[in-house]
């Protein structure tokens, strides 16, 4: 099997609105490795979501999606039907959510609702389903396991319905875990707790993992790559060494200016918060979608297509008509 | 779950004893019951002994107690007007009112749940409209309208069913449909409000998520919180028609309590009335406490703390 697990180029996705197209996610290219984990980053409305829940063809209502490549383990995602999809979701790639409070259904016990992922992909009898439940719910980090499975989710706090997600999320041994901003919901002191839990469960079990996080000491910690969004586009990836050490768009020097050293960061760190609004995504935006907020805006980023461009290292690109060494005195200057 | 169980008995009973004082003292609302016996013409030696006969000249806490007594006993008194024993004239009305509001409360459930469930998987489909039309038309036909309608189609014109008195099962078919489809509307647009409102939910995209069937999504994750509201609905209504079926019974002449209350209030029979309304009460009663329990299956949050 090869190493490369999702493959995405040029996500797309639209949304009618009343007022006309949105379009939320603007072609969008990332892959995710097995054992790596991909952190991608940027403020409410940038599209993270959608982009993840285009991946899992989980998309609301009227939202439409398209790719020139959308791959799961070398399988083509686009042009599996939905029957298709529903085996490949929960089973080789699994998804946590933002809301752990509602995201349990409130009618069924922990247990039933771990067994039937298993139930429903694999060839297990009711006791293996069981034994994997107990075993995974030690893996999360919850004590009496076997005794939390005739439990109702409205038995357990926050934090605890968010460890029984992410075992639910690993029943099946997906090989992609995407993880929509898992802690967002939760208390601050037990943020960092399941994060790093999901970081050391994504090596121990050897996945590809998408981590939605707005807490950048995290980022900085468990990334192997990041990817920086802002207004439906990716205006900078690259490792997180990369992206850390030398960022080259203004608006991930922006979003880093409360991070002096890589990896330092304080626990819970929240985004650098940069003066102005998102744009509006409805209808053709021209130029660079961050000039209205940029502080190094000139006449050229307001129209015409800005593409990414290679930065200081292979691998690291960034979204921006200044070259990388120009950005590299702008953010000195900025610091001195 | 016990403590919830002993609760709802515990609400039941207070509510069965409330219905026994207020249904005791029907007696009392029309005036003097020894007088209302003794008719106009009476004269006061006449009412004297009624009264004494019947036990009215004792104080009333004794009459209650003595009235509640005998009717846990199965003992509610002789009707007046028919000479018969009160629980023999509603034990035999009572099986086709039950057979009736059953019936209809079943056509209205079997209609009303898979056309919400349907609509609430497409909003604004031809099934949705469809649904709504049906609500609407539902709501605004009274039933005795709709009634006259079905008897004059299918029953004169078509001579498909009976059009009166019943006597096989055939007979009940029309007065249930009547009788269920006023209930029909209101069940369905709950049913389908609650639908798109459980589907939109966080747990059901979690669902979708683990890859489960579309079915199982549907009614396994949807419908069982769905429906929770509809259940106690459906145990109002049902409630309601095994007391409103008088319209129904008359028009098809179905000899069950509806059409028993409507005889007894033209004859001024009150202990007849107050022994109904105590039956008709007490089934509410049990009705509410069976939905409770069903509810709290249904949602462990009403039954695990
Ligand atoms: N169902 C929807 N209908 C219309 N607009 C939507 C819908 N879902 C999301 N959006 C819009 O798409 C944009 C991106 O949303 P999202 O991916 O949730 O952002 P993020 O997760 O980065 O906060 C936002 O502007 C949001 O308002
Ligand atoms: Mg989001």
């Amino acid at each position: 099997m090869s190493d490369l697990i999702l493959e995405v180029r040029d996500l797309v996705v639209d949304i009618p609105v009343a007022t006309g197209m949105l379009h939320p996610v603007q072609s969008i290219s990332f892959d995710v490795t097995r054992g790596e984990t991909l952190c991608i980053v940027g403020e409410s409305g940038c599209g993270k979501s959608l982009t993840s829940l285009a991946v899992m063809d989980l998309l609301p209502g009227t939202a439409s999606r398209t790719a020139s490549v959308l791959k799961l383990d070398d399988e083509d995602l686009q042009s599996a039907g939905e029957r298709r999809m529903t085996d490949i979701r929960g089973n080789k790639m699994a998804m946590i959510f933002q809301e752990p409070m509602t995201s349990l259904n409130p009618a069924y016990t922990i247990g039933n609702q771990l067994e039937e992922a298993l139930l429903r992909h694999k060839q297990v009898s009711g006791a293996e389903a069981r034994e994997r439940a107990i075993y995974l719910l030690e893996k999360v980090g919850i004590t009496a396991a076997a005794s939390r499975l005739t439990q109702y989710p409205h038995q357990l706090s926050g934090g605890l319905r968010q460890r029984v997600m992410i075992a639910m999320a690993l029943m099946c041994g997906p090989d992609l875990i995407i993880a929509d901003e898992p802690t967002t919901a939760l208390d601050v002191t037990i943020q960092a707790q399941i994060l790093h839990l999901l970081a050391d469960l994504q090596k121990e079990f050897n996945m590809g993992m998408i981590l939605i996080t707005h807490d950048l000491g995290v980022v900085a910690r468990v990334a192997d790559r990041v990817a920086v969004m802002y207004a439906g586009q990716i205006v900078e990836t690259g490792t997180a060494k990369q992206v850390f050490e030398n960022p080259t768009h203004p608006y991930t020097q922006g979003l880093l200016e409360c991070i002096p050293i890589p990896g330092k960061t304080e626990r819970g760190a929240p985004l650098g918060s940069i003066p102005g609004i998102v744009p509006s995504l409805v209808g053709d935006l021209p130029g660079c979608h961050f000039a209205d907020r940029c502080p190094h805006v000139m006449d050229a980023c307001r129209s015409g297509q800005v593409d990414l461009r290679p930065s200081f290292e292979d691998g690291h690109v960034f979204r921006c008509l200044l070259t990388p060494d120009q950005s590299a005195a702008n953010l000195k200057k900025g610091a001195a | 779950m016990l403590k919830y169980i002993l609760k709802r008995l515990g609400v039941a009973f207070m509510v069965a004893l409330t219905v026994s004082v207020i249904t005791f003292s029907l007696i009392y609302v029309s005036g003097d019951p020894a007088v209302a016996l003794a008719g106009e013409a009476a004269s006061n030696d006449e009412i004297e002994h009624i009264r004494k006969s019947y036990g009215y000249d004792r104080p009333i806490p004794v009459q209650y107690m003595d009235w509640l007594g005998r009717a846990l006993q199965g003992d509610l008194g002789r009707s007046h007007y028919l000479k018969e024993d009160i629980s023999d004239v509603i034990l035999t009305r009572l099986p086709n009112t039950l057979i009736l509001a059953g019936c209809a409360i079943a056509f209205a459930l079997i209609l009303s749940i898979p056309l919400g469930v349907a609509a609430a998987i497409r909003p604004n489909s031809l099934i949705d409209r469809f649904a709504l039309t049906l609500a609407v038309v539902g709501q605004a036909l009274p039933s005795f309208w709709f009634a006259l309608i079905m008897m004059f189609f299918l029953g004169i014109q078509l001579r498909w069913l009976p059009i009166s008195r019943v006597e096989t099962w055939q007979g009940f078919i029309m007065p249930s449909i009547a009788l269920g489809y006023y209930v029909t509307p209101g069940v369905m647009r709950l049913t389908r409000a609650g639908m798109l409102e459980v589907l939109q939910s966080d747990y059901i995209r979690t669902a979708k998520a683990k890859g489960l069937r579309p079915m199982v999504v549907l009614f396994k994750h949807a419908l069982r919180n769905a429906i929770i509201p509809v259940v106690s609905l459906a145990a109002v209504q049902f409630g309601f028609m095994l007391g409103g079926s008088i319209v129904i019974e008359s028009i098809f002449a179905i000899n069950g309590l509806g059409f028993l209350a409507w005889e007894t209030i033209q004859r001024g029979d009150l202990p007849m009335m107050q022994a109904i309304v105590l039956v008709l009460s007490l089934f509410y009663i049990v009705i509410t406490f069976l939905a409770d329990m069903l509810n709290a299956f249904l949602d462990p949050r009403i039954r695990v703390t």
